[in-house]
């Protein structure tokens, strides 16, 4: 059990929680993530820790709601305990002092590289952050990542708030600036960070991708978030969710994540029936 | 006289039956039943059974009181070296062990000691007493894993006086008694409920606890005098072929887990799902194999195939539950490897590309080696398929803890007493054996307890 100690509305679809969790929030590092059961008949869903605060004992997951687990996440209130919360789990990320390295964040992704760019500024390097979401309704934790950021720029879709694109057009003319590079991180859906890994690709620039494969147990037990990383099988959730993205099958990935689509839409519609019932 | 009569065996649901439910498929004995079989013990001088069983239940002295209707007390004789009865009663290869040893074997069948071991737990279980909850001030001994060897090494310790603290990173306990075996061959209310068992013996248990991320074995030593590693066999091995990755090709690990820890049985109302189809083929020949097959008929699959590359002699599941499998209507393709899956156009598995093999000279494990016959390919039409060819060593505490020696294929080293290359850290169960068996487990988990006992009280000795 932990408890939800706060929840704020990020933007429609997004929300944020700080839960009580003093062993995750003491032994989390950057590129880690949870393990989330909102009610003991839910799902076991990963999201990466957000941010931690070891003095207080909190961790905070901001997460989007597109199904039903993370509806019935949402669902809780304030003071509410979650059912069951495992982490920190993975592997977490390498962080060295390299120079310049740019960290890119798409949708929920936004969220999930705060750690990171927080991190590599600590430790002396020049963080360039690129952040973007299909409009500016959709843009989370600008303020946040202005903070650790020597530069942060904001793209959306439509243009409705900064560059008028996608975060890759934005990495392209860094690029092509010819500003040395020596490290991208990117996180978000995956034809994001496969766009991202083919534009660095040419150019030799290490980019490291944190991927979403569907897990169950997250221990290393079950298989479902294997991936294959140069030829071989990974499973990302004790191996990852961090790999070389240059090394990444992206196909398979794409396709492991649809396998259960159509199931899910049941789910979804069933969580959203009881929540309607339990409001009258 | 007595040992010419006929063994007893339990009465079963039929096939037809059990095939559309989760209960358990055989119904146990009726006191009576058990009376009689008992009689069927000649109570040798020198028990050759309690020899068979690793952690050497005192077979005859409970069988004995099984036979003067005494089953309050035989369940007390057997729990003096066993923890959890109820489980190995229903679970354990007994013909492979202490039902081997037994000398009525020799002319006819042997007593049924896994059978009365259960009756007696499930008696136990009906008519017994709760024990009061007891509460130790000893040393502080961490466990890491609720399987079998966990539980053992926690519950003896216990006894002991020591104040053990259990840390499982699942959301529930049992290993996999509750997230592999499935419900009709080991009801998740007999695991729970020998779970509780050892928590009235004083047993703190903590789940959703990952050892080696929340807390390293270093870290453990600070807190704890000594640290029982039994963290079990949850590599799910692959073969590497082509397709392996496709959706619809699940590692038994996935899909039993699944189904029993996350109720998948059940969607909507438990929300993780669990997709079979109609055509189910499962790749391997061993008890796991069995039960994702016996859950895939279960779920509702119409045609289930267990594809196996040698044949059924060589097939490491107990004979037990191959007859079932059979009479439930399994279908067993033997002298088959799948080579490849090919999938629809969606992406999902459609076909199990496959080659005839023979058998031939005998490999390192004396069993006949299946070579491949040439340009025998064939395809076989596929909705699911099920990958149980094997466990290895849960890597995540080797991998967080690299003083921790362990052999190229996994296993954490440990001397006869279960000491690993760490001092006060022991290990015992499939992380050191790979995937074997739960008696097995148990035995290593009551011999590092008693390492323990000896490191940490060396004035009792
Ligand atoms: C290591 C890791 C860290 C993550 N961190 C975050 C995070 O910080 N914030 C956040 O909002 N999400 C994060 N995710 C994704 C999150 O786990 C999924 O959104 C969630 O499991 C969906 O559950 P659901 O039951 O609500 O939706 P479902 O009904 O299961 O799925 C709804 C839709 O989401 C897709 N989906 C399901 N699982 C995933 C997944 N793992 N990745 C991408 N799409 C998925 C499905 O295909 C479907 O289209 C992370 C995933 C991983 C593997
Ligand atoms: C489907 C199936 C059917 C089987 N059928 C039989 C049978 O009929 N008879 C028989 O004798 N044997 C059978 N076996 C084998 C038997 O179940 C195992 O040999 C036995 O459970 C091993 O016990 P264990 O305690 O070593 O490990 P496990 O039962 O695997 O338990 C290990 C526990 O440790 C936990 N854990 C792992 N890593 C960590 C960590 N880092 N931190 C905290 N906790 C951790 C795991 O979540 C798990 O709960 C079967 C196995 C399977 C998979
Ligand atoms: S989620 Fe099960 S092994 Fe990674």
């Amino acid at each position: 059990m932990a408890r939800i100690i706060k929840k704020e509305l990020l933007n429609e679809n997004v929300s944020r929680l700080t839960v009580d969790a003093p062993h995750i929030a003491r032994a989390a590092r950057p590129g880690q993530f949870v393990v989330i059961i909102p009610r003991e008949d839910a799902e076991r869903i990963p999201l990466t820790i957000a941010d931690a605060d070891v003095a207080k004992g909190t961790i905070t997951i901001i997460f989007q709601i597109v199904g039903a687990t993370t509806t019935v996440l949402d669902s809780l209130p304030e003071g509410a305990e979650i059912a069951h919360l495992l982490g920190p789990l993975g592997t977490p990320s390498h962080i060295a002092k390299l120079g310049t390295v740019v960290v890119i964040g798409g949708g929920v992704g936004i969220a999930e590289i705060y750690p990171a760019v927080k991190a590599h500024k600590a430790i002396g390097n020049e963080v360039i952050t690129i952040i973007g979401a299909r409009n500016k309704e959709l843009l989370i934790y600008e303020k946040e990542l202005t903070a650790y950021s020597s530069r942060l720029v904001v793209t959306t879709d439509d243009g409705s708030a900064g560059r008028k694109g996608f975060v890759s057009d934005e990495l392209k003319d860094i690029i092509a600036s010819g500003k040395k590079i020596a490290e991208v991180v990117a996180v978000g859906p995956v034809p994001m960070m496969r766009v991202c890994c083919e534009t660095t690709k040419p150019h030799g620039i290490k980019t490291v991708v944190s991927l979403n494969p569907l897990m169950l147990d997250a221990t290393g037990m079950c298989g479902v978030c294997r991936v294959t990383v140069g030829g071989q099988i990974k499973f990302a959730c004790v191996e990852g969710p961090e790999f070389d993205g240059h090394q990444v099958d992206f196909a398979e990935l794409t396709a492991r994540l649809k396998g259960y689509k159509d199931v899910e839409k049941q789910a979804h519609d069933h969580v959203c029936r009881l929540l309607k019932g339990l409001e009258k | 006289m007595a040992e010419k009569k006929k063994r007893l065996h339990m009465q079963e649901r039929t096939a037809a039956e059990r095939v559309r439910d989760f209960q358990e498929v055989p119904l146990g004995y009726t006191p009576e039943e058990a009376m009689a079989e008992a009689k069927r013990c000649i109570q040798c001088k020198n028990p050759l059974c309690v020899k068979g069983c690793p952690v050497e239940v005192k077979i005859p002295e409970f069988i004995k009181l099984v036979a003067e209707g005494k089953f309050a007390e035989a369940s007390r004789k057997i729990k003096e070296t066993n923890a959890l009865p109820a489980v190995c009663g229903r679970v354990c290869p007994q013909e492979e062990q202490c039902e081997l040893k037994c000398i009525l074997g020799v002319k006819g069948e042997p007593v049924a000691i896994g059978t009365l071991e259960r009756f007696v737990a499930d008696w136990e279980r009906e008519h017994g007493k709760q024990e009061p909850r007891r509460s130790a001030a000893g040393s502080r001994v961490a466990v890491v894993g609720s399987g079998p060897a966990g539980l053992t090494c926690a519950g003896d310790l216990a006894r002991l006086g020591y104040q053990v603290t259990i840390f499982e990173s699942l959301h529930v306990t049992g290993g996999v008694l509750t997230y592999g075996i499935p419900e009709f061959r080991l009801p998740k209310k007999i695991v729970d409920l020998e779970v509780e068992y050892v928590k009235t013996l004083g047993v703190e248990v903590k789940t959703d606890m990952l050892i080696g991320n929340v807390y390293t074995i270093e870290e453990l030593l600070k807190d704890y005098k000594a640290v029982f590693i039994g963290s079990g066999a949850g590599l799910p091995k692959f073969m590497g072929i082509p397709g392996e990755n496709l959706d619809g090709v699940y590692s038994a690990n996935e899909y039993l887990f699944r189904v029993n820890m996350m109720k998948a049985w059940k969607f909507p109302e438990s929300l993780t799902p669990v997709k079979i189809g109609k055509r189910v083929a499962v790749v391997g020949g061993g008890n796991v194999a069995m039960d994702a097959a016996r859950v895939s008929l279960r779920l509702g699959a119409a045609e289930v195939t267990i594809l196996y590359r040698r044949t059924q002699e060589e097939m490491p599941a107990r004979i037990e539950e191959i007859k079932r499998a059979r009479e439930e209507g399994i279908v067993f393709k033997i002298l088959t490897l799948p080579v490849a899956y090919h999938a629809a156009e969606k992406g999902w598995v459609k076909e199990a590309e496959c080659l005839q093999m023979e058998l031939g000279e005998p490999d390192a494990s004396g069993r006949r080696r299946p070579v491949a016959i040439p340009h025998s390919e064939f395809r076989l039409p596929v909705d699911t398929v099920i990958v149980a060819i094997g466990n290895s060593p849960n890597p995540l505490i080797p991998m967080r803890t690299p003083a921790l020696k362990t052999e190229k294929w996994g296993g954490v080293i440990v001397t006869a007493e279960g000491l690993t290359s760490l001092p006060s850290v022991y290990a015992g169960g499939d992380i050191v054996r790979g995937a074997a068996t739960v008696i097995s487990a148990m035995g290593d988990g009551k011999r590092a307890a008693k390492a323990i006992d000896r490191l940490l009280s060396p004035v009792k000795q």
